[in-house]
């Protein structure tokens, strides 16, 4: 249940660890959306995530439109089984909304 | 967000409970209604599945799955509906019982016995499903094929989750995940068309919808079926495989504004092709220059479906319906909330009836005239909050058609049970602590009461013995029945063994009513069963007891030959009546007023303990010498003529109070051996009263005044 900030310079990666699911959305937007306001190149790093619901996959997608709204472009690296389990049931990708 | 879960878990629970009641009826039922009853328990089976599925309780989707493929089996005609096949179903019911009480309990998981326990059942049910299908009528085989043909197809499904759904305990993802166990998920598009600014964006709400393609063989009840969490919340649209483009292309039309979207994601979960689509749309841009109305297509909706699988679909569809609009009507509450409120109307009423006490003394008209108004809104709220704990004893009523189902099996004998007076309501705390005296009786006049086949035959009475439950309102009571058509009590052997037992004197001659009430004394049935003297007498004494308990009564009437009716006689609430106060002394005491009948002057006959009524004796209690109370009888006395199970009797009095609302205190635990009384109460003053208990009252009068009328 960490949000570890591996930051380095201008490219920032968060590893958000634990789970990514409604009980904790409300703690995680604030964390998601500054990571996208104030790194020139978001990263998220979802390989330590344990549990991926609905909750988590919208806040992804707006984290994502956010950074396009602030030509930004919101990197995904690593995903956990739970992520990608989640990601082939929505037929999300890790690139765009909808492959 | 737990708790939310929590409540969600438990409203699975609840709900699963009452499918399997349903499944029990259905399955009771089903030599009767036929096809119905396979239908009900199919649908009972396949939403316990369904929701035990989303809530992740993979053992018993495991289990109930097995059933529902058994089900499914005599649905469609390959397997038939036999006793044997029934008992196992009703086994495997109280399975998928145990397996929601593991969960209540939380002691599902890694439960080994529960799993030693379903293994026979789960065998027992496989050798249903590998049995051969039987090669006969392959007439009424084929429709049932044909329909599974229509069926099988490409569903598109339209979900639009509403914003809640999340904060309420449910995620969209388990819905889709259990969809795809009942076939496969062609293709799907999540839409996210609907989430707000990074600003506005509530993490906690649900702005999500998918469109799906789906393949399989479930019909759309069953499809359905998976969102039924979810119904209120969520939009949902399920297409059937037939006629899609039309009905696509109509659908469309009804969302214009985000039409050719929608239509590359149909595209996209393979519902359509891209050249089906244009193809539809061209012509329907050429056919609709008038505006060809969208309706007409819609009512192209399940036309071509044959009209068996449309009237089967119809009947699946209707019970779901109509159970949504209950629910809609109907709110779930704590018990425990309940007895509180009743409670605090309790006190409210003693807070009012000593309100009223002081504006009488203070012989203010105005405050007299606000308490009484007050009073009778009280009064209403007592009568709506104790409305509120009525249930109707159908439900208890039904639980018996089980009992007598199981325990003529194991008795060998040929038993149907008749229940009447099911809208019957009582009090919600008095029908949980009835259900073990009734399952007693029930049990007694099906082992004794109800004869062998032969000997019935041999009286010329039909081979179906007949065990009746029946429930009515009578004066502030309710009365359930238990009657068979069995072979009655004999009176001779009751006699005699209650002599041997030493409950009577020898030669004492006695009603039958007293000699048929013997076999409630404990000694009568405890050293032997008197199975094979009298008929009856396992443990009678144990429901007398419990039915005392309950400030209840209990009768037996009995014809040698004909059969036995008992009697149960309960009070409707436990909690306040409308009692009668009367003065002994500075005493105060309480009768229910439902058995007051009329209050007469006290004229004593000399050297007699029983008045003269209009020509009839009535035989009477002094409460001044049942209670020992202290000082002499006041100059003018009365009596107070009571009912009670079709007896009267009078209560010798000093005064008469008058009617008082009495809200019922239980007696301390000081009190448990004070005959006669059956709680107390608190007036407006402060003071104690004691509620009378009647049946201890007037059993006592009962043998003088059959004395007297001698």
């Amino acid at each position: 249940m960490n949000i570890g900030d591996t930051s380095q310079g201008a490219a920032a990666c968060l590893a958000v660890e634990g789970e990514m699911t409604i009980y904790r959305a409300a703690e995680l937007k604030p964390v998601l959306l500054d990571v996208v306001l104030t790194h020139a190149a978001p990263t998220l790093d979802l390989a330590s995530v344990t549990e991926f619901d609905s909750a988590g996959a919208q806040l992804l997608l707006v984290a994502r439109r956010e950074a396009i709204r602030l030509g930004k472009r919101l990197e995904l690296r690593g995903a956990s089984p739970a992520v990608r389990d989640a990601f082939a049931l929505l037929g999300l990708s890790p690139e765009g909304e909808s492959a | 967000m737990s708790i939310a879960i929590d409540q969600v878990t438990v409203t699975f629970i609840a709900e699963s409970r009452e499918l399997l009641e349903q499944m029990e009826t259905a399955l009771l039922a089903v030599a009767r209604d036929g096809q119905d009853a396979v239908n009900a328990i199919f649908r009972a089976a396949h939403t316990i599945k369904g929701s035990a599925g989303m809530f992740g309780l993979d053992t018993v989707v495991e289990f109930t799955h097995v059933a529902e493929s058994v089900l499914d089996k005599v649905r469609d005609g390959d397997v038939d509906v036999t006793d044997e096949l029934v008992a196992l179903l009703l086994a495997c019911r109280d399975h998928i019982g145990t397996l929601v009480d593991a969960v209540e309990s939380g002691t599902l998981d890694g439960n080994d016995d529960l799993a030693a326990a379903g293994a026979p059942l789960v065998a027992a049910l496989q050798a249903y499903l590998l049995a051969p299908v039987p090669a006969q009528e392959p007439a009424a085989r084929a429709p049932a094929a044909t329909e599974a043909e229509a069926d099988d197809g490409h569903w598109h499904i339209s979900l639009r989750f509403g914003r809640d759904v999340l904060r309420n305990g449910m995620d969209p993802l388990s819905f889709i995940r259990y969809l795809g166990q009942l076939g496969t998920i062609t293709g799907i598009a999540t839409l996210a068309d609907d989430l707000p600014d990074a600003d506005t964006f509530d993490p906690e709400s649900c702005y999500l919808g998918f469109e799906i393609g789906f393949a399989g063989s479930a019909d759309k009840a069953t499809i359905d079926g998976v969102f039924d969490f979810v119904r209120e919340d969520c939009q949902i649209r399920i297409l059937p495989p037939e006629n899609r483009i039309a009905e696509y292309v109509a659908w469309l039309d009804e969302l214009p504004e985000q039409r050719e979207r929608l239509g590359q994601m149909l595209v996209r979960c393979g519902s359509v092709t891209a050249h089906e689509l244009e193809l539809a749309l061209a012509a329907q841009a050429a056919a609709a220059a008038p505006a060809q109305p969208i309706g007409e297509i819609l009512v192209g909706q399940g036309a071509v479906r044959a009209p068996v699988v449309e009237a089967a679909l119809a009947k699946q569809r209707q019970a779901p319906e109509a159970r949504a609009q209950h629910e809609n009507r109907s709110v779930r509450v704590d018990a425990d909330k309940l007895d509180r409120l009743i409670n605090l109307v309790g006190e409210l009423m003693i807070a009012g009836a000593s309100a009223n006490l002081v504006a009488r003394r203070a012989q203010n008209a105005e405050l007299l005239e606000c308490t009484s108004t007050l009073s009778g809104l009280v009064e209403e709220v007592r009568d709506s909050a104790l409305q509120l704990r009525m249930v109707k004893i159908g439900a208890t009523f039904n639980r018996f058609q089980r009992v007598v189902h199981d325990v003529a099996r194991e008795l060998g004998k040929d038993i149907r049970l008749d229940v009447s007076g099911e809208d019957t309501e009582l009090d919600k705390t008095v029908v949980e602590r009835i259900g073990d005296p009734l399952t007693h009786l029930v049990r007694n006049a099906m082992d004794h009461g109800i004869e062998p086949a032969e000997v019935r035959a041999a009286r010329g009475k039909p081979a179906q013995g007949t065990v009746a439950l029946n429930a009515f309102h009578d004066s502030g009571s309710i009365v359930i029945e238990v009657s068979d058509d069995g072979g009655g009590l004999k009176r001779e052997r009751i006699l005699a063994k209650a002599v041997e037992r030493g409950l009577v004197e020898a030669g004492r001659s006695l009603t039958d009513k007293e000699i048929f009430n013997l076999i409630f004394e404990p000694g009568f049935s405890t050293a032997e069963q008197v199975t094979n003297l009298s008929g009856r007498g396992v443990g009678m004494d144990v429901v007398k007891r419990n039915i005392l308990a309950l400030r209840g009564s209990v009768d037996i009437a009995s014809t040698e030959g004909v059969g036995t009716t008992v009697t149960v006689r309960l009070p409707l609430t436990l909690a306040i009546i409308n009692g009668f106060q009367v003065g002994v002394g500075r005493s105060v005491f309480v009768i229910p007023m439902d058995m007051v009948e009329e209050c007469i002057e006290f004229r004593e006959l000399p050297c007699c303990d029983w008045v003269d009524l209009r020509g009839q004796p009535l035989p009477f209690v002094r409460l001044r010498e049942r209670f020992a109370v202290a000082g002499s009888a006041a100059r003018r006395q009365s009596i107070v003529v009571v009912r009670y199970g079709g007896r009267k009797a009078g209560l010798v009095v000093d005064s008469l109070l008058g009617e008082f609302q009495t809200v019922i205190k239980p007696l301390g635990k000081v009190f448990a051996g004070a005959r006669f009384l059956s709680g107390s109460s608190i007036l407006g003053n402060g003071e104690v009263a004691l509620i009378l208990d009647m049946a201890a009252l007037l059993a006592g009068v009962e043998t003088e005044s059959q004395a007297a009328a001698a």
